[in-house]
């Protein structure tokens, strides 16, 4: 394609341009804007030329709406970052795409990695190399609202352990108008939000499923394990009638009004409830099925150098990855972002896991999951459909199942042909 | 002879009282209302601090300007707006000037090839700009124009649209009046520019506002083509209050409702023209 | 020098005078139809060859012929598609064009509170989409937060489920889309009854004849360029709708079970969500070619030649 060969020409023009660049090595760092984030990277940022005089870091961010669009397209045509932010779910298409390398074993010794990261960090592995870390991961905990636990006659203190004690606690909470109309949810139902997580690599292993086998490359949730979860959530709203999906549009947005007493959610929206005035909400870890198993969803944004960078920026960028996930770096991110650390030495200490609000998230990570997405927005879309067919078409959920579990396999199988 | 041209004010001149206008009156006035209604909520949303965002009360349980103090405190929306401006007004000048040359020509000369001309710029209507962003974006990188006002302005320095629109207005304006100024020996850069252009003012005027207007929100492809904040337009920038998984409604709504004054003041600026009719006057066979 | 100049003077009398304006013509085209050449047609020749590769984003590309064009014929969603932005067409321009044509009719005859009562109406159009597809979401959720179902319950009807059904989702996405570009179709409109001189409306009224055949013999024939760019324009921005669907439902786009995903989304989300460059210049010449063929038969039937 005649496409290719300009961008191999431009590449290669940028890149003879920057050897020519001054004696100072500056290397380029890409991440999606969000207020904190974008300070601790800009503190992170000052420490380390501090201790590497001889390095600038520039710091370019962008809207999250379209980062992902803006990446492919500037490192397609050769410009764009040296080190750069990416979700673990989009390190398929980086790395097929060419647009990031693998990491220096010298820097990055693989024993080392896996010695020292949560296990979650083996998504960013594609053909025994390591592409990229994490300063930060997220997991997923039950948010609740004191208040309404209060005004129901449940204890604000102690929130629901298990499933049982969780439904129990739905029904309790739930309020319901002359009509039946829902006015105020016992629990959330948000299937474009964390539920798609939750059913997949939570309540169908709570079910004894797994969601996948093979890698995440097979899916395996068309089971008997598979169908009763999905009715266990669908059932929510038709037989319990606890919350209603689109209530108040969002789950967090019921959740932030007062309007819902339980909903559940990722570190990433603590910022977002830090704001509310009107009650006290806790968070605990999502509760446990009857036999007292737990599982979780865990996710994390990575680093990872861009495929162009080579020489003394190779060498720049390096250091500076391994700067930014130092457990310095991680100490920092946590004060300033609240997002968990991604080491398990700097995770677990006595301090964080006492935290009310850090401990159920921690406590999750320990047995988290990961799915190795291979287009996180596809394979989303296909878990919303197929509860949207159960509560708007009255699609039987088997049949439904079924039909979500062939076209996941077929974006599957389109992405890792 | 060169024709002469006058503008009249206000429309019909006969403004009796009569019931029926009574009626057309009120119906345009609740129709009004319905139009208005989501732009108030918009407002009200503005005042809301972020715990009273969700309790969807058109009248604000304790409205304040703090949202506004936060946007325009931040330097950068100034610039922001600076930007927005500077594009805007760059794209929308050079729109009215070569969309009205070319639709000029479409409507008033008779050549082979015309009807060929019209349909493959029409034609340039029907692709999606978002197929184009990536060929433009190796354009402007093989250039030189990433990062740059020059980048972002220049896909849109002509539009199907404005062609289109102005062609159509000046099929209106009766062949006599450039036949008369042909004959007092004008040439026709200067029949376009003199007699032809004051003809079709208010699809000038509407043509400004349009341009102006989608210049102002436009979102991708400023997006994609800029790399430093500096440079970012007004939309790109409110989208900053978007972040990931949490938007912040109160924000986004002050920067919408911040964003809508410059359009607003174009538009009453412009509006006049628009509304001012064009009398011919000394148009006899 | 003088000599070349006196020639070319010289060349340019001898010309016709219709020699002379075609000459003028494609002077004043020359310009715009190098820009067209290079911004518009190019990269969209340039789409159209991708149209027979499987590049992605992130893969080089190769020929794979008419597979992307099979691919899209097996596709349901393509057709569920092809179906909703037709029905975006269908009811949209009609009543777009109905309503804001009798609002600028009558509007363009009221005076007092002329001004104000324009700016209204317009009022929409200035404003960013994704802000005011919020509001609007938030008119058609359920009670106790929706405005709407608020006053149906208060009627005492049945709560409706607007955006949440299969059915009446694609009517509540459109009915934003209406109300934001209505102030755009009434300034044109405006502008184009402005445009007619009122020297006829006064021979006719000198004669006696009445508002509605004044309608219908002066007021409509004279506006017909505008009525053919409003018919044209509208039809093409409908049928490229995506601002507006993108923006009330953007956490299920095209949402629920893509029911009211239009062309426009498929393209955008195939191209910048899974990368299939390849693909989404498939479904673009499709776009393409629909686009162009109801424009052409608009104008033919309008006989806009």
């Amino acid at each position: 394609m005649r496409l290719r060969k300009m961008l191999a020409g431009l590449a290669f023009g940028v890149s003879v341009l920057a050897a020519n660049a001054a004696a100072a090595v500056e290397i380029e760092y890409w991440q999606y804007v969000f207020e904190t984030r974008v300070k601790a990277m800009d503190q992170l940022i000052q420490k380390f030329q501090a201790a590497n005089p001889g390095i600038t870091i520039k710091h370019t961010t962008f809207p999250y709406a379209e980062y992902q669009t803006k990446v492919a397209s500037a490192v397609t045509a050769g410009q764009g970052p040296d080190v750069v932010q990416l979700f673990y779910g989009w390190v398929d298409g980086f790395v097929a795409g060419k647009l990031i390398q693998p990491l220096p074993k010298d820097a990055f010794p693989h024993d080392k990695i896996e010695a020292d990261f949560f296990p979650i960090v083996k998504a960013m592995q594609r053909g025994g190399e390591y592409y990229g870390l994490p300063t930060a991961v997220r997991s997923l905990a039950l948010f609740y609202n004191k208040k309404i636990f209060e005004a129901a006659g449940l204890d604000p203190n102690k929130p629901p352990q298990t499933l049982e004690a969780f439904l129990a606690a739905a029904q309790k909470t739930v309020k319901r108008d002359s009509a039946g109309n829902i006015i105020s949810e016992g629990f959330t139902l948000d299937m474009a939000g964390q539920d798609h997580q939750w059913w997949r690599e939570v309540l169908i292993r709570q079910n004894g499923g797994v969601p996948y086998t093979d890698n995440d490359r097979k899916v395996a949730y068309d089971s008997d394990a598979g169908l009763k979860a999905l009715t266990f959530y669908t059932d929510l709203q038709t037989k319990h009638k606890v919350g209603l999906t689109g209530f108040m549009d969002e789950g967090q947005a019921a959740f932030k009004g007062g309007l819902a007493a339980m909903t559940i959610d990722g570190t990433f929206r603590l910022g977002a409830f830090a704001s509310i005035k009107s009650f006290e909400w806790g968070v605990t870890e999502l509760p446990a099925d009857a036999k007292g198993m737990r599982s979780n969803y865990a996710s994390y944004f990575a680093n990872a150098i861009t495929s162009k960078v080579q020489g003394e920026k190779l060498e720049a960028s390096k250091k500076f990855l391994a700067y930014i996930s130092s457990p310095e770096a991680m100490e920092l991110w946590l004060q300033v972002v609240g997002e968990l650390p991604a080491r398990r030495a700097a995770a677990m200490t006595e301090k964080n896991l006492t935290n009310p609000i850090y401990g159920p998230f921690l406590k999750g990570l320990e047995y988290a999951h990961t799915t190795m997405f291979v287009d996180e927005a596809a394979q989303r879309q296909t878990a919303i459909d197929m509860v949207n067919r159960v509560l708007l078409q009255n699609q039987d959920p088997k049949a439904s199942l079924a039909e979500a579990a062939k076209a996941e396999q077929a974006i599957i199988d389109r992405a890792t042909k | 002879m060169t024709p002469q041209i006058t503008l009249s004010g206000a429309r019909s001149s006969h403004t009796a009282f009569r019931p029926s206008r009574i009626v057309s009156w009120t119906l345009l006035f609740l129709g009004g209302l319905v139009m208005v209604t989501p732009i108030l909520f918009m407002l009200s949303t503005s005042l809301k601090d972020a715990s009273q965002v969700y309790d969807l009360k058109l009248i604000p349980a304790s409205p304040s300007l703090d949202n506004y103090w936060t946007v325009l405190s931040d330097g950068r929306f100034l610039r922001w707006f600076l930007n927005s401006l500077v594009v805007a007004v760059a794209v929308t000048v050079s729109n009215v000037f070569f969309d009205s040359l070319v639709g000029y020509t479409l409507a008033k000369f008779r050549f082979r090839g015309r009807y060929v001309v019209f349909i493959a710029i029409l034609s340039t209507l029907m692709i999606p700009t978002e197929m184009l962003v990536i060929p433009w974006y190796l354009m402007a990188s093989t250039f030189g124009w990433i990062d740059s006002y020059w980048g972002i302005m220049f896909p849109g320095m002509m539009t199907a649209f404005g062609t289109f629109l102005m062609k159509q207005f000046f099929e209106t304006v009766p062949d006599e009046f450039l036949e008369a100024a042909r004959i007092d020996g004008l040439n026709e850069f200067t029949i376009w520019w003199r007699v032809a252009m004051p003809l079709v003012t208010p699809a000038l005027s509407a043509l400004a506002i349009f341009t102006f207007l989608g210049n102002w929100t436009a979102f991708f492809w400023p997006l994609i083509v800029t790399n430093s904040r500096e440079l970012y337009t007004l939309p790109i920038g409110l989208s900053s209050f978007a972040v990931e998984q949490a938007i912040q409604w109160e924000m986004i709504m002050t920067g919408a409702s911040l964003a809508t004054i410059p359009t607003l003041l174009v538009f009453l600026l412009l509006q006049r023209y628009i509304v001012r009719g064009v009398m011919l006057a000394g148009l006899k066979g | 020098m003088i000599a070349a100049r006196a020639k070319s003077t010289r060349l340019w009398d001898g010309l016709s005078l219709s020699h002379k304006r075609v000459l003028w013509a494609w002077t004043f085209l020359a310009i715009p139809i190098l820009f067209y050449s290079v911004i518009r047609f190019w990269p969209t020749l340039q789409a159209i060859a991708l149209s027979f590769t499987n590049w992605s984003l992130m893969r080089p590309a190769s020929f794979v012929g008419l597979e992307n064009y099979t691919r899209l014929v097996q596709d349901p969603l393509f057709w569920q598609v092809f179906r909703n932005t037709f029905l975006y067409l269908i009811i949209g321009t009609p009543i777009s064009l109905l309503l804001s044509f009798a609002i600028a009719y009558y509007l363009d005859r009221v005076q007092f509170m002329h001004g104000l009562i324009r700016a209204i109406y317009f009022l929409p159009f200035l404003t960013t989409a994704a802000a005011m597809a919020w509001v609007w979401r938030w008119f058609y959720q359920p009670v106790p937060i929706g405005v709407i179902n608020g006053f149906l319950t208060w009627v005492g009807l049945p709560q409706q489920p607007f955006l949440r059904s299969t059915v009446q989702a694609l009517p509540a996405v459109l009915a934003p889309a209406v109300w934001a570009g209505l102030g755009f179709q009434i300034i044109i409109f405006i502008a184009g009854l402005r445009a007619i001189p009122t020297s006829y409306y006064e021979a006719a009224r000198i004669d006696g004849v009445s508002e509605f055949t004044i309608l219908r013999r002066i007021t409509l024939p004279l506006l017909k360029p505008t009525i053919v760019f409003l018919v044209v324009f509208s039809s093409i921005s409908f049928l490229r709708i995506f601002d507006q669907v993108y923006n009330i439902n953007f956490n299920d786009p095209g949402g629920p079970l893509n029911t009211t995903k239009p062309l426009v989304m498929m393209i955008y989300q195939t191209a910048f969500k899974s990368f299939d460059m390849g693909y989404a210049a498939a479904q673009t010449v499709v776009l393409f070619a629909i686009l162009l063929v109801v424009s052409l038969i608009q104008l033919r039937v309008l006989k806009d030649r």
